[in-house]
């Protein structure tokens, strides 16, 4: 059932512009999917860019009209508005989450932006750097701890204040992107260096997904969630051999990076004796589950990619599905709770990671409209949009803060770098707390309760 | 097709509009405008038409502008909400200037004291009524599309929805309205009280899908929420029983703020999509909401209940929580789009028949299916008697559309023989402009043309809909209404 044009489109009557370029090979859009499109429009209300610009282009429906106008040879590839939007969009995947018919827009507005990226010789440059990245950095966990380290330098030596405050960044038109920088972990988590056994009863072994961002920037967060899950029951192992999980490759368009990622992943966690492999990333957890449509066309591949992203649960929906068998220690804090993209949307997941939190005593768990809109982060998103990033970030901030919570709980590293960068400008003390942080706080109050009580 | 401007004129045209609205308001671009060939109906209606250019302007006075600007060039003008619209009627058929109204948002006054509130068109529906819901109102008419159509859109098409079998269509709701007129001025028809002397002007733009004036704001009714609201969700062996179920409700003298019917194949996409606890097992379901005083509730819930039992239900379950209540509703709202899940493409039909001829009038739509080979999904207001028939089909196999385009022929004929309408809801637009002629006569046709040309002499406004094809200055089309005289099937 491929892409055939319709019959209708030959005897259109409207005047068409000149199409020199269109889709082509087996990385196109898939025409199954666009056609489940019906334009209904049920997607618009769900999607942070037309909120903000409330208009067609820029909404779920727009775009795959456009999509569907290039498959059908009646909209250039190269239309620079055709362009604009598919790099506007967040790839949040809201729309699909609010879709009705099913449309998986996901892997629509990939499989667009990798044929842009292949056709696309005016962003050659940028797009020569892009990939130097992603390849060069991204590509491998040792050379982005490298890179990693001397950020990590820079932030310890001071050498950060002074830069910060001499402005030069903002002359060169770097502040807002050094102010995401994240705040680098002391130590790094490396996999394969690091073990944690299971606790009373043992329930099963599973693997945790190091990442990227996850292993420097948020390594104490690993730490901590893998002590959560060895409390209750699990042994928690760290595979070697295993690396980024390719999302900000696959959602800029370079999906050949984004395969080899996904095949070094695959064969650092294929052993059978893993019950499950978890992410604490909601953006890593999201990629890895869909390995098998990245992997489809490749028969060597296609079948233990199915077998690995069957395996691939986030921590939230792991540890609320399995049930804590180790009660939390109190915390009288009040939170409030931020949906990444990522976790809601694409992974449909949103009641667990609230039933974790009612699960802390004396919690108190205050919701923030538009809990489920976009932060604005979105991989990469908000170095390259960073209009339509801050717009999403302020209203992110002013919703988030308007319930007066003292924290902010998230599950997703790009979230939580945004939104604490966006509190760091305003000056707000609202902290920024990954739910497994949160969790692993609570048991470490269980731990000083009875060191009290003894 | 589109007008015949030369490019210099249509980009000093461009720039123009450009400093009315804002550049960033307007597209002229191919890709900017290739979005706009759309609503939500299908394409085989909607065609392939695009505006010359489409701007979204920020205010009454910006669309004057607009308006004028297109008199003078003497282009089209067509109205657009969030393209929702079922019949074609946000496309731009002739081309011309589509103002799109989704930046006209505000809600400029909401009064108590007398009931009303003065909102802005481009407001969706559903942020209208929650919004008033924060003083203990809402605006009554629900679409299905509520979280995305816009009130413009809800007044042009005097939509209806699960609730209006309670509390009437959009009509009902509105008391003014303020309008750009096709002479390009603005102003304003009602007012608070609902009762004008005269001519009911109100009443003659509710519904007129945009030909007759661009809605700009609107006085809307303020309906209280009620005290108490019941939920309940009854399983049927066939959609005989559940027909019959439901005139036996009404006929026990219940009047419920909805009543929804469903059948096994609009079950099974439905839980498919959102999984929202409807029996897969069915035949038919009913949902019903009973909404007023909690006494009055209680009391009628049990009488629905009896009532569903004793025409064969084999289950019947209350919805308690709020959750659970917004979980069934959502499932019935997104239904049509569910359907997308089981055929890459649908068309929907939306007729009436009288609530007594349901079980005739499905008996029939199953009859369609088989004659034509057509997988028919029902999903509609039982209450209303108002039929929506989805026919799935593959624009891709060789002559599906026109099975299609026959079997909802046939279905128009016979819905207006049994003594319906020929459009519940969704309004005329482009898709039954030519099925107009059959249940008008020419006399009433004239009439409605005269009360059009009074509006909009030169034919700009929303031209190419609601009229039938070649009707444009009275000539009606007399063939057809004499070949169906002749076949027996045109009801005087
Ligand atoms: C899944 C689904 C379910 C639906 N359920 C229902 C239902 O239950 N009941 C129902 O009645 N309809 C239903 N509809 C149809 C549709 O949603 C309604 O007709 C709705 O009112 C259209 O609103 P819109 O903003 O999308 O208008 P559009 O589709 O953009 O426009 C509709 C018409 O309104 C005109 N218009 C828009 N704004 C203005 C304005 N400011 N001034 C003058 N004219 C204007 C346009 O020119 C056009 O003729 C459904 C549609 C879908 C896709
Ligand atoms: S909700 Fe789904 S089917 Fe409807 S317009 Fe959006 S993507 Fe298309
Ligand atoms: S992925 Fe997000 S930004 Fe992109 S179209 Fe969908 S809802 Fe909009």
């Amino acid at each position: 059932m491929s892409a055939p044009v319709a019959e209708h489109v030959l005897a259109s009557a409207v005047v068409q512009p000149e199409v020199l370029t269109g889709f082509s090979g087996p990385d196109a859009p898939p025409w199954e999917v666009i056609n489940t499109c019906v334009h209904c429009g049920f997607c618009l209300p769900a999607c942070p860019t037309y909120k903000l610009t409330l208009r067609e282009r820029s909404s779920p429906r727009g775009r795959i009209t456009l999509i569907k106008a290039v498959a059908e040879g009646r909209l250039d590839l190269m239309d620079p508005t055709f362009q604009d939007e598919m790099y506007l969009c967040l790839n949040c995947r809201a729309c699909e989450a609010a879709c009705p018919s099913g449309v998986k827009y996901g892997e629509l507005v990939e499989s667009a932006r990798a044929q842009i990226e292949a056709q696309s010789p005016r962003t050659l440059r940028v797009r020569s750097a892009r990939i130097a990245a992603f390849r060069g950095v991204f590509g491998s966990s040792r050379r982005f701890r490298a890179a990693s380290a001397g950020l990590r330098l820079y932030q310890r030596t001071g050498a950060q204040r002074f830069v910060r405050r001499s402005g030069l960044l903002r002359r060169v038109g770097l502040a807002e992107k050094e102010a995401l920088l994240p705040e680098l972990s002391e130590r790094f988590l490396v996999p394969g260096k690091e073990f944690w056994p299971a606790e009373g009863v043992r329930r099963g072994t599973v693997a945790l997904l190091a990442g990227c961002i996850m292993s420097t920037a948020y390594a104490e967060v690993h730490r901590a969630t893998a002590r959560v899950l060895s409390r209750n029951g699990f042994d928690v192992i760290v595979p070697p051999g295993q690396g980024c999980c390719g999302a900000l490759a696959i959602h800029s368009g370079d999906l050949e990076a984004g395969r080899a990622a996904a095949r070094a992943n695959i064969a650092a966690f294929s052993s059978p004796s893993i019950d499950a492999v978890v992410s604490n990333a909601a953006g890593c957890g999201a990629a890895m589950r869909e390995y098998d449509f990245l992997l489809r066309n490749d028969p060597d591949w296609a079948e233990r990619a199915r077998r690995i992203a069957g395996k691939v649960r986030d921590v939230s929906e792991f540890l609320a599905d399995q049930g804590l068998v180790a009660t939390p220690g109190p915390l009288a804090v009040t939170v409030t709770y931020q949906e990444p993209c990522h976790l809601v949307h694409a992974q449909r997941i949103s009641r667990q990671p609230r039933e974790l939190l009612a699960a802390i005593p004396e919690l108190q768990l205050i919701e923030m409209p538009e809990s489920a809109l976009c932060c604005g982060s979105a991989g990469i998103y908000n170095l390259l949009q960073p209009e339509m990033s801050s717009a999403l970030l302020e209203r992110k901030l002013a919703n988030a803060t308007s319930t007066g919570a003292a924290i902010i709980v998230s599950a997703n590293p790009g979230c939580m770098l945004q939104m604490a960068a966006g509190l760091r400008s305003k000056g707000v003390q609202t902290e920024v707390v990954h739910i497994m942080t949160l969790l692993d706080r609570a048991y470490a109050a269980l731990d000083v309760t009875a060191a009290a009580a003894n | 097709m589109a007008s015949a401007l030369g490019p210099a004129t249509k980009s000093a045209l461009i720039s123009k509009l450009a400093a009315i609205v804002g550049e960033a308001h307007v597209a002229s671009d191919a890709a900017g405008l290739a979005v706009y060939e759309f609503d939500a109906s299908d394409e085989a209606i909607a065609g392939h038409h695009l505006p010359l250019v489409a701007v979204l302007p920020g205010s009454a006075e910006e669309v004057v502008q607009v308006v004028n600007l297109a008199l003078a060039h003497d282009l089209p003008v067509v109205a657009r909400g969030a393209g929702t619209g079922l019949a074609g009627g946000a496309i731009a058929a002739r081309g011309g200037i589509l103002i799109v109204m989704t930046r006209m948002t505000r809600i400029h006054e909401i009064n108590e004291i007398d009931r009303y509130a003065v909102v802005e068109p481009g407001i969706v529906n559903l942020d209208l009524s929650n919004t008033l819901l924060q003083q203990g109102y809402f605006f009554a008419p629900d679409p299905a599309s509520q979280r995305v159509c816009t009130l413009g859109g809800n007044i042009a098409n005097n939509s209806g929805g699960p609730h209006c079998l309670k509390y009437g269509v959009t009509s009902n709701h509105i008391l003014g309205l303020e309008v750009v007129l096709p002479s390009g001025e603005l102003t304003w028809v009602g007012g608070p009280s609902g009762e004008t002397s005269g001519y009911d002007l109100t009443g003659a733009i509710v519904g007129s899908e945009g030909t007759l004036g661009i809605v700009t704001k609107a006085m809307v009714r303020l309906t209280r929420k009620p005290e108490a609201v019941a939920v309940l969700l009854a399983a049927f062996p066939s959609m005989d029983a559940a027909s019959r179920a439901v005139s036996a409700i009404v006929a026990a003298g219940v009047l419920p703020a909805s009543l929804e019917m469903m059948d096994a194949l609009t079950i099974s996409a439905v839980e498919a999509a959102f999984h929202c606890g409807y029996p897969t097992d069915a035949a038919a379901v009913l949902l019903v909401e009973l909404d007023g005083l909690a006494e009055t509730v209680a009391e009628h819930g049990e009488i629905v209940a009896r009532k569903c039992r004793e025409h064969e239900a084999t289950m019947v379950r209350h919805a308690t929580t709020k959750a659970e209540q917004d979980l069934l509703w959502l499932g019935r709202k997104s239904a049509f789009g569910t359907l997308g899940r089981l055929a890459p493409n649908y068309y929907l039909q939306d007729t009436v028949v009288p609530r007594t001829k349901l079980p005739p009038a499905l008996e029939f739509v199953g009859q369609l299916g088989r004659e034509f080979r057509l997988e028919i999904a029902n999903v509609f207001h039982a209450g209303d008697g108002n039929l929506h028939p989805l026919m799935l089909f593959d624009r891709r196999e060789r002559g599906a559309i026109q099975r299609v385009l026959e079997a909802g022929d046939a279905l128009l004929e016979y819905c207006i023989a049994a003594g319906g309408a020929v459009s519940g809801e969704h309004g005329i637009g482009m898709e039954k402009k030519d099925a107009l002629s059959l249940c008008f006569t020419t006399d009433d046709l004239r009439a409605m043309a005269g009360l059009k040309r009074s509006f909009d002499p030169r034919e700009l406004f929303n031209p190419e809909k609601i009229f039938p094809s070649g009707f444009s200055c009275g000539e009606v089309n007399q063939l057809k209404q004499q070949s169906l005289m002749r076949d027996g099937m045109y009801v005087v």
